[in-house]
């Protein structure tokens, strides 16, 4: 490959950022001028940071699975159900008047089990993906179905609620000003970065994404690769699991649900080719400004929330077919 | 090797078809339900757990033809969703009858699939990616003008499920009569019309059906307009057994319909599926759920259940892909 085709190539990658970045500023742009003085007041800009997190880091866990090639459609179920193991622990074994030091360890186990249950499902998940050969899209759904049953059937549909004040820290609390989920979705952004740019298995799951023959030949091992990325997915859901059960106080079945699409919308408005290969952290980030703009823009301007939806389907169309165009230029 | 493959008697072949197992697991279960409640195989029974499903299972002869052709369509509750509106919209403020309110629904549903098939084609993103962003679209400006109220008050000839009565049983129903006529419909068009000969090729191998010279636009614009007509379809039969439209009747069902097509035979890839494994897949799941109320066993259980049969049953196939795999390549077209 010569010189100036690689120039080219960064420049290609840095313009699809470009021109995500420029959508957002002439958003913004927007809205600011439709709403003086309200859209860009810090009490905005700090509900939307508050809204932000959840989805964000169930998007990261969609966007790894779609990086190579496949899809998890299990994460908010997986979420749900590490939740309500997680507030089940919490509620049953808290006590109003009980010590700082217990209280933290029960925390903290309730946080462990949370966690290793959405390595689990994670772990299972990849493991009928790559041993049995079951389509991602199908493995996952049917993981999906099976774990909002077993949620389902541990609470009756009911809501776990009442947890201890300490831990509603991670979703409703600040730090300098900034909301406690937002830091968690910036760590997650850039584990993920490192994870995806930096690490051996990052490049593997690249490599997977854009040919799985051509990675099996050069000595990689697709199974154990194609395993990690969905135990990471699932760690992620667990994250975001904590976070929601931290903001709503409670945990349910079907908390979510409606972010499920959305995982994928944002993936792909982020530049995440759906066939795998492609995509970045930063698009993905880009994408979630966008739309947690559109959405607190139009909330601000008093108009429906389902617009909001059909405005995202919009934009996604109009993202895709900006692409086209720019395929089609070159 | 080759001489296995050669001894293809035709005994061998229904053993061999994924639809045969289906079958057997279908009576397996059957015969367990009845023999633990004797009420399961009842005529009253069978009918009412078909009659009650039947919206969904119109949607999964559409969703059939989608898969077959290799895409995959996220937003046909969406679309139902738009066409039950519409429908119930103008046949309460202007009135008319039963054939005008299904046209209805049908048309819009049409309409709605045009979008699709021409933004899938133009914009050469994959199906799924597309449907997602109608799904919103449409579901959103649905919402956004109507203002997501309920709609009741249909006329006194809409309310009328029965056409033809026997004594006391149900004799037959709108939404088993138009279920029975869209099976057969979609069976029709794989099996007998050269465009459902192209629905498979195009599934198959879609740049060897462009080189044989089939058009991949029109054979699309079929299978999405066919999805939506579907859609509209059911939604009007979802209508007329509610008598209500409530805006989230539909939505959230759409993985679930999948669901039972995949458990039927039909390929994601694309290329392969029928509507016998169609009815099978879905027959299964709605009796698992049957028989399982019956038994007085908690409807929570239900998903575990369905998600099992999912994740077992789609990986014995994916297994024994990967076992045939290493033989060659196979191709499987109704018959």
């Amino acid at each position: 490959m010569s010189k100036s085709d690689n120039k080219r190539g960064i420049l290609s990658k840095n313009s699809e950022i470009l021109s995500l970045g420029v959508i957002l500023a002439v958003l913004v742009l927007l809205f600011s001028l439709a709403l003086p003085g309200k859209f860009l007041r810090p009490s905005n800009l700090q509900s939307m940071a508050f809204q932000l997190p959840e989805l964000g880091v169930l998007a990261f866990a969609m966007m790894i699975t779609m990086l190579t090639g496949g899809i998890n459609l299990s994460i908010i179920s997986s979420a749900n159900l590490s939740g309500i193991i997680m507030a089940m622990i919490l509620t049953r074994n808290v006590t109003p008047n009980m010590g700082g030091g217990e209280l933290g360890w029960i925390i903290f186990l309730a946080i462990l089990a949370g966690m290793s249950i959405s390595l689990a499902v994670g772990l299972v998940n990849g493991m009928i993906i790559a041993y049995i050969g079951i389509s991602p899209i199908l493995a996952t759904l049917g993981t999906m179905t099976l774990l909002e049953g077993i949620s389902l059937v541990i609470t009756r549909g009911y809501v776990i609620s009442g947890l201890p004040r300490s831990l509603l820290v991670i979703g409703n609390g600040t730090f300098l000003g900034v909301p406690v989920p937002l830091f968690i979705l910036i760590a997650v952004a850039i584990a993920v970065a490192i994870l995806l740019n930096k690490t051996r298995l990052g490049l593997s799951t690249y490599m997977i994404g854009s040919n799985i023959k051509a990675t099996g030949f050069s000595g990689i091992n697709t199974n154990k690769v194609t395993i990690l990325v969905y135990m990471i997915s699932g760690l992620l859901a667990g994250i975001a699991s904590l976070i929601m059960m931290a903001r709503f106080n409670s945990a349910k079945a079907g908390y979510g649900s409606s972010y499920l699409l959305v995982t994928v919308l944002v993936s792909v408005l982020g530049g995440i080719n759906p066939n795998g290969g492609f995509g970045k952290v930063s698009g993905v980030f880009i994408g979630l400004i966008l739309l947690q703009v559109i959405s607190s823009g139009l909330n601000l301007l008093g108009i429906s929330q389902f617009l909001t939806l059909a405005l995202w389907g919009a934009l996604l169309l109009g993202v895709e077919a900006l692409r086209l165009a720019k395929r089609r230029v070159r | 090797m080759r001489r296995s493959t050669r001894s293809n008697s035709g005994l061998r072949k229904i053993f061999v078809k994924s639809e045969f197992y289906l079958l057997l697991v279908i009576v397996a279960v059957s015969l367990l339900f009845t023999i633990m409640k004797p009420s399961f195989l009842t005529f009253t029974n069978i009918y009412g757990m078909v009659e009650s499903n039947s919206f969904l299972a119109i949607m999964a002869a559409g969703v059939l033809v989608v898969l077959i052709s290799g895409g995959i369509d996220i937003s046909f509750t969406a679309i139902a969703t738009v066409a039950q509106y519409v429908m119930a919209t103008i046949v309460i403020r202007w009135g008319g009858n039963m054939f005008l309110a299904f046209a209805i629904g049908g048309a819009v549903g049409i309409g709605l699939g045009l979008v699709n098939a021409l933004l899938i084609y133009f914009l050469r993103t994959p199906s799924i990616i597309v449907t997602i962003a109608t799904m919103n679209l449409f579901y959103g400006l649905l919402i956004f003008i109507s203002g997501g109220t309920w709609i009741y008050g249909f006329p006194m000839w809409f309310m009328e499920r029965n056409l033809v009565r026997f004594g006391d049983n149900p004799g037959i129903t709108i939404p088993i009569l138009v279920l029975v006529l869209s099976f057969i419909l979609t069976w029709l068009i794989l099996k007998y019309t050269a465009l459902g000969r192209n629905i498979y090729a195009v599934g198959g191998n879609q740049e060897a059906a462009r080189r044989v010279g089939i058009s991949v636009l029109k054979t699309q614009l079929f299978v999405y307009c066919y999805m939506g007509f579907l859609a509209g379809v059911a939604s009007t039969v979802q209508a007329n057994m509610m008598l209500t439209v409530a805006p989230n009747a539909l939505m959230g069902r759409e993985l679930e319909v999948l669901a039972a097509v995949v458990l039927g035979g039909a390929s994601l890839a694309g290329g392969t599926g029928s509507i016998l494994g169609t009815i099978l897949g879905f027959g299964l799941i709605i009796i698992v759920q049957n028989g399982l109320t019956l038994l007085g066993i908690s409807s929570y259980w239900h998903k575990v259940f369905v998600g099992a049969i999912i994740v077992i049953s789609v990986g014995i196939t994916a297994y024994q892909r990967k076992l045939r795999e290493r033989k060659g390549a196979i191709i499987n077209v109704e018959e």
